[in-house]
């Protein structure tokens, strides 16, 4: 694939862009899901689980598209890193996988059953938690660099090169800050003790979740040279300690919230915009390579004829989405009600 | 423990495990989800309270069959990557883009708007509600569009070069990719059967609970009168026109994959004076014949080339390499024909009962429909079988060989993930199954209006409001995808 210059540069940076776009919001959407389900573990009381898991019954299906779309846009935008990325963290992507299966099966199939609820509900827990470990050992695992053979367009590397000390721990990273989502969507979707109690979990939660950005931080850039270069030469240092100032600050916003009653939309918020700035610094990690440092976007691009007539559907289809996404949400806007459900 | 097997095999076995699990999902709620549209629409319109009690009894059903849908599914949308990586990154720029289309237009469609369809109709009015029912039903469909045209490619691919250096599949014109052409055959076969599939489901469940208070007919529910009814129109109007379609999807196949009509018919030989349609054999593919043949003379002539003279090829004019495995084929597409008579036979008798006056009288109608209720499920697998392995031993037919498509896995980590599939798969969506046969096992209506042995009603604390807790329990008492 030649990198070609010109028009088909910017239509796939903005298939990056769109792909990137897609994984962000899945991220936020459904990681407050996956961390409401591990937060579960937590609340055993049956008429607090059903209030958590009503909050979110009515869009988890819809954030979760979010991950098909990330997916499909990979295959279909830059289809050699998707066959790349793949079979390089085949396990916890399987792992991944599987535990959606619990997690998702769990919103109907706990509603039909007594005697085998809490069995669900373990599933729920258990399926939340390893989806959301599984997610972040797939990011440490790409962002260590995954061994390829770039003559035959294919992995060469083994089936446990994806478990370091580091994939683990933005596993672990990844399970607290989703957690932090689950948490302070909570403290907005609901009221009285289960609030009060999301408030304190929170708080605990948004000190590991800044504590794990900056083990994450700290040492993405010893891991390739790379990003080193990228974040400590140049304009870039301003860049990385502006990050950094920006993310204590969203966290400081959120822990202050947290403590004043009627704020109980602003920690959610804070919390979201700690994950977008994580996001964008991942990405200004990478760019321009979809699969570090072996590919990059160009090299693993679909032809410019296959990208514009995709990007066609997607300047007409997406913001439709994002409309009645946010159509859904407003319905079922507010704070749960316990006693009359989502009537 | 899987050193001695051949991973392409394995991971093979895996796409087709997962995509059969999957297929049963969609091929029903296709249907369904249009069905509860239009009870929806009938609700409004006629204020008969049939059609909400209808529709309150199988959205429930619906929920959890959709859902079981979706999580499969996304297993589907990484097994292109995770298992057959080589094939992903050749046809990727082809199909990658109506894959694209199909999560843009379809996925959000569905999954937007399910939440409203299911818990929103307080919340929204009828006609916010209405529109989310259609948002769904119309969603499966769009959904089926896209994922059966990327299918139909892979079957008879159009619309492509090859590129030298990368050997990757490269666009040359969308429309030709997109309607390539067994695309519009497949497409009306493939939704017209998961139509029939709901049907006789639901066919079958109306038959179940007429059948139950045959000695009482005054316990008999308008509700599950009116869905056996409804069923079995669908089955008088659409089994003949699905045998019509498929007859004519069996030509469109002999015109681009002539291998796979061979392997369907059971013909080895060449024919060249007509040749015989095969009702029974047992193919041998290493003596490259049919054993045990008991067949019709010329009348797969008469079929396939409407003329009792006509002559045809058989698999022995196919190099070996390149036949399909036949048995699979055979056997699998003999078993979708015969279901797609049996139902053409049942619409016939339930529309010679319902002439006479006795649709909800004929005990031994109502048992035929309850015995066919999954066969439409079993039929779609059939077919699908036979289209699938029929196409082998090529991904992109003809171009792209199997063999070459798969990821450069070791066979431990597919067999691995295989037996989880597996264990995990049976487990999970046997109880899921579990719980819409019991839901089904409940009559419609009186089901719905008094559930008094309810087990979970999380939400409502006991007691409140005296005054509409009829009303609360209507709706409310089984919490879930109830209104």
């Amino acid at each position: 694939m030649p990198i070609v210059e010109g028009f088909s540069f910017d239509l796939t940076v903005i298939w990056a862009f769109v792909i990137a776009f897609a994984v962000l919001v899945y991220v936020v959407l459904d990681g407050f899901d996956l961390g409401l389900g591990m937060l579960f573990a937590a609340e055993p009381e049956s008429e607090d689980r059903d209030v958590m898991m009503n909050s979110v019954a009515p869009v988890w299906d819809g954030n979760e598209t979010w991950l098909v779309l990330g997916g499909g846009g990979l295959f279909a935008a830059f289809p050699l890193a998707y066959s790349l990325i793949l079979p390089a963290l085949y396990a916890p992507i399987i792992a991944m996988l599987l535990a959606l299966i619990f997690r998702g099966v769990a919103f109907e199939f706990r509603w039909r059953t007594k005697r085998w609820r809490g069995v669900w509900d373990l599933a729920f827990i258990g399926g939340s938690g390893m989806a959301a470990f599984a997610q972040g050992v797939t990011l440490g695992g790409l962002l260590q660099g995954i061994t390829i053979d770039k003559a035959a367009r294919s992995y060469a590397g083994g089936w446990w090169d994806w478990l370091t000390p580091f994939s683990v721990m933005v596993g672990l990273a990844v399970m607290a800050g989703y957690m932090l989502l689950g948490a302070t969507w909570l403290v907005m979707k609901t009221e009285g003790r289960l609030r009060d109690r999301m408030r304190a979990r929170a708080w605990v939660l948004g000190l590991a979740t800044v504590l794990f950005i900056g083990a994450v931080s700290l040492w993405t850039p010893f891991l390739q040279d790379g990003y080193y270069s990228r974040w400590f030469t140049g304009w870039a240092r301003g860049l990385a300690l502006g990050v950094a100032v920006a993310v204590l600050v969203l966290a400081l916003g959120m822990f202050r919230t947290l403590r004043v009653r009627h704020h109980d939309y602003w920690p959610f918020v804070f919390a979201l915009g700690m994950f977008v700035l994580g996001f964008a610094g991942l990405g200004f990690s990478m760019f321009p390579y979809i699969v570090p440092t072996e590919v990059t976007i160009w090299e693993a691009a679909a032809p410019r004829n296959s990208q514009m007539f995709m990007l066609v559907g997607a300047a007409v289809l997406v913001p439709i989405i994002l409309i009645y996404t946010a159509l859904s949400y407003w319905v079922f806007r507010g704070k749960v009600d316990p006693d009359a459900g989502y009537h | 423990m899987f050193e001695s097997f051949d991973p392409v095999m394995l991971a093979r076995i895996q796409f087709a495990f997962t995509v059969s699990f999957h297929f049963l999902f969609p091929a029903f709620t296709i249907g369904l989800a249009s069905f509860l549209a239009v009870l929806n629409g009938m609700w409004l319109w006629t204020r008969d309270t049939r059609y909400l009690d209808l529709f309150r009894y199988w959205v429930k059903i619906f929920a959890l069959a959709f859902a079981m849908g979706v999580v499969s599914g996304i297993v589907m949308s990484y097994q292109f990557g995770t298992n057959w990586s080589v094939f992903s990154d050749k046809a990727g720029p082809v199909i990658g883009a109506p894959m694209a289309y199909e999560v843009l237009s379809a996925f959000f469609l569905e999954a937007g708007f399910l939440g409203i369809m299911l818990f929103g109709r307080d919340r929204v009015g009828p006609a916010l509600h209405m529109v989310a029912c259609l948002a769904v039903a119309v969603g499966t469909a769009i959904s089926a569009f896209w994922i059966l045209s990327v299918n139909s490619w892979m079957h008879t691919p159009a619309g492509f070069t090859i590129d030298p250096d990368t050997g990757q599949f490269l666009p040359t014109d969308f429309w030709q990719v997109i309607f390539n052409p067994s695309f519009p055959y497949r497409l009306m076969h493939t939704v017209t059967a998961a139509y029939l599939t709901t049907a006789f489901i639901v066919g079958g469940v109306g038959a179940l609970h007429l059948l139950r208070h045959r000695h009482r007919r005054d316990k008999v529910s308008p509700a599950t009168r009116t869905m056996f009814s409804m069923a079995m129109w669908m089955a008088v109007i659409f089994a003949p026109v699905q045998i019509f379609l498929g007859d004519m999807h069996g030509l469109n196949t002999l015109e681009h994959q002539p291998a796979k009509v061979m392997a369907m018919e059971g013909h080895f030989e060449d024919h060249p004076e007509g040749a015989p349609l095969y009702l029974f054999g047992l193919p041998n593919q290493d003596e490259q014949r049919l054993d045990y043949a008991i067949g019709i003379p010329k009348l797969s002539s008469l079929i396939l080339k409407h003329d009792l003279n006509a002559p045809m090829q058989g698999l022995s004019s196919i190099p070996r390499e390149d036949q399909p495995p036949v048995a699979v084929v055979f056997w699998s597409f003999r078993v979708m024909v015969a279901i797609g008579f049996a139902m053409l036979g049942l619409g016939a008798w339930s529309l010679w009962a319902r002439l006479r006056g006795r649709l909800h009288d004929s005990p031994w109608l109502h048992r035929a429909a309850v015995v066919m209720a999954p066969s439409g499920l079993i039929a779609v697998l059939a077919g699908w079988i036979t289209t699938e392995v029929g196409r082998q031993p090529f991904t992109v037919y003809g171009l792209l060989r199997t063999g070459d498509s798969a990821a450069p896995l070791d066979a431990q980590a597919v067999g691995a993930s295989l037996m989880a599939f597996i264990v995990i798969y049976f487990a999970v969506f046997g109880a899921g199954t579990y719980y819409i046969l019991r839901l089904m096992s409940r009559a419609p209506a009186l089901s719905e209006a008094r559930l008094k042995d309810v087990t979970h009603s999380p939400i409502r604390t006991a007691g409140v409001t005296p005054a509409p807790q009829h009303l609360a329990r209507r709706d409310g008492s089984n919490n879930q995808p109830g209104e």
